[in-house]
């Protein structure tokens, strides 16, 4: 129906990102003011279970397309079918979680629908009738309050910003099937595979993030294998503070971060970079190892509920956004940390 | 090959931006070419240097945004290209991409065109992706390793960098793409660089130049704020041992409820 509110379930080789019922929430809050049914839109390959979870997270209805064309994301056949449903049923809103996936189906999407995107929102409100969306920019040094003044409203909702609601599987819902918009041979991109699919807890969907700066190469007490040359030996002492990091991180089943600095030296890749250049994160817990807090940094995790900053020196700027600060030395304190949560959680 | 490289300048990342009186501000803080900007660049510039070919830089703006232009020509790009007009003042997304698409396409016959993840001033992170739809031309997104450039079969291929790995991807050219920082770390420039950047003669192309008609920018910004300050207690904790830390500080997060 026309003034519907939209909700893109974001998914990878069939199983939901978490983020996309963050988005039912928001879809809930949204329909309370502006009215219409909560449509959710699950595209991929073997997904029926999917549409079926929508609906446990609100949902009343499931636009779902099962077809090999959408066994991998990519960008052109999404985005095809999402705007020519849109443009059959004229929906008010359309809800995504700022996965990567889901922010360029959005982009294309809104290009198809000649209207505008709101990406990576943290917020919305209501008033008169019209989303008002709150978007951090500047890596959140600003606040924009932006709206969009045609429909659908293409909004991206940044992950872990918006309660993820409880599923109830008592709640019924219509599931129809769709078809694709696109065939796979005006597709013009083709997926070969993956790899590094393996690794531990996403940064931006974490909870808890535990991150190293340049402070984790300076372990005066580790002697690097003979043979390394000066350089060689300060990355092998940071893989040691690293390791530690990590060891931290798997207790609190959480992600590693870090800052560019350790980044830019080589300590560790660029995946794990948290600040303007590299990821923004909000987790509920940030422990800052050996990270001064240069304002790149701060940019990429302020929003973090609780801060915990470890570092040698008292004046590190870091201290001033933690809740909680040791000034000492990590390669003490952060190993006795390991060990003091491991016999509180029983791990 | 010929490559078309769409840049931004935005302010150093290292500059304390707020509002003040309604109007954003960086203090004396340099304006730059935005970071992810510059390891396009360095893509575009590899990329010629492996198969020959040209890099013609292209960023939307006002007269300062010269600057960001000649960081690229001082880099190495054979040229660099401003579009400045009056009527894309308050461009949203959509704006930008209608006039950068028909700037690449009165460069002409572009085999790729190549943009930044995102302008770190904005966030947006969708322009790419934009540009490559109203081209209709295929888009790969967050690259880090772009392999088997094949120039008569018009294809290629790129490891994507997404939540959950990498993704490794072949498609037609041309094609739009966007690059990360894993792609390699940007050149500085060279002093025969910089010299011949300070002489370059930087055309400006209009909307007319462009032949171009954007739609009217559906996405308005009513209000710009500062964020409102945390109020965060600040409580260092100290003992006699790393041991007894360790015991507080676990303590204390514990009673937090964060986990």
């Amino acid at each position: 129906m026309a003034g519907d509110i939209w909700v893109y379930v974001d998914q990878f080789r069939g199983e939901a990102h978490p983020a996309s019922w963050e988005a039912f929430s928001a879809a809930k809050n949204l329909q309370n003011e502006l009215g219409g049914e909560i449509v959710g839109l699950v595209f991929g390959d073997q997904i029926k279970g999917i549409a079926e979870e929508a609906v446990h997270y609100g949902a009343d209805t499931v636009l779902y397309a099962d077809n090999p064309t959408f066994a991998d994301f990519r960008p052109e056949p999404y985005a095809a079918l999402l705007a020519k449903l849109a443009r059959e049923k004229q929906p008010a809103v359309i809800l995504f979680p700022t996965t990567t996936r889901g922010r360029e189906a959005a982009a294309m999407g809104a290009v198809d629908l000649k209207t505008g995107i709101l990406p990576d929102v943290v917020a919305l409100e209501v008033t008169e009738g019209t989303v008002l969306a709150t978007r951090p920019v500047y890596a959140g040094k600003l606040l924009s309050k932006a709206k969009c003044a045609t429909n659908p409203q293409i909004i991206t909702l940044r992950i872990r910003s918006f309660a993820k609601p409880e599923p109830d599987t008592a709640r019924s819902g219509e599931l129809i099937e769709v078809e694709p918009a696109l065939s796979e041979d005006e597709i013009a991109t083709k997926v070969v595979d993956y790899s590094d699919t393996e690794g531990g807890v996403s940064l931006t969907d974490a909870g808890v993030v535990v991150s190293g700066g340049r402070g984790t190469a300076n372990n005066p007490r580790l002697n690097p294998p003979e043979g390394l040359d000066d350089k060689e030996a300060e990355i092998w002492r940071a893989h040691q503070g690293f390791k530690m990091v990590s060891e931290l991180a798997d207790v609190l089943n959480g992600a590693v971060g870090a800052s560019r600095a350790a980044v830019d030296a080589g300590y560790i890749p660029y995946e794990h970079q948290v600040g303007q250049t590299g990821k923004v994160v909000t987790p509920d817990l940030y422990i800052a190892c050996g990270i001064s807090g240069a304002i790149q940094h701060l940019a990429g995790m302020r929003t973090s509920k609780v801060i915990v900053a470890i570092n040698k020196d008292p004046d590190a700027p870091i201290f001033k956004l933690a809740r909680y600060g040791v000034v000492g030395d990590l390669f003490d304190i952060v190993p006795a940390l390991t060990e003091a949560f491991r016999e509180r959680l029983g791990k | 090959m010929k490559i078309v490289v769409c840049v931004k300048q935005v302010p150093d990342t290292a500059a304390k931006v707020v509002v003040a009186n309604g109007e954003v501000t960086w203090g004396d803080a340099p304006l730059v070419l935005n970071p992810w900007d510059e390891y396009a660049v360095e893509t575009a510039l590899q990329l010629v240097e492996e198969h020959g070919g040209d890099v013609t830089v292209i960023s939307m703006g006002g007269e300062d945004a010269k600057e960001a232009l000649k960081h690229s020509l001082a880099m190495g790009s054979s040229q660099a290209i401003l579009i400045s007009d009056p009527g894309i003042k308050s461009a949203d997304s959509l704006v930008t991409a209608h006039v950068l698409a028909a700037a690449i396409q009165k460069v002409g016959e572009v085999d790729l065109a190549l943009f930044g993840k995102q302008a770190i001033d904005g966030d947006l992170g969708v322009t790419s992706s934009q540009t490559a739809r109203l081209l209709g031309w295929p888009a790969v997104t967050l690259v880090s390793t772009i392999s088997e450039v094949n120039e008569a079969a018009k294809s290629l291929k790129a490891q994507r960098s997404i939540e959950e790995g990498r993704q490794n991807v072949s498609t037609s050219l041309p094609a739009v793409m966007s690059v990360v920082k894993d792609i390699g770390e940007p050149r500085y420039p060279s002093f025969m660089g910089i010299r011949k950047a300070s002489r370059a003669d930087i055309p400006i192309w209009s909307l007319a130049d462009l032949d171009v008609d954007p739609p009217e920018p559906s996405v308005s910004w009513p209000q710009l704020m500062n964020p409102p300050e945390r109020k965060i207690t600040n409580e260092i904790i100290s003992g006699d041992s790393p041991q007894e830390i360790a015991e507080k500080l676990a303590d204390k997060i514990m009673e937090e409820k964060v986990l």
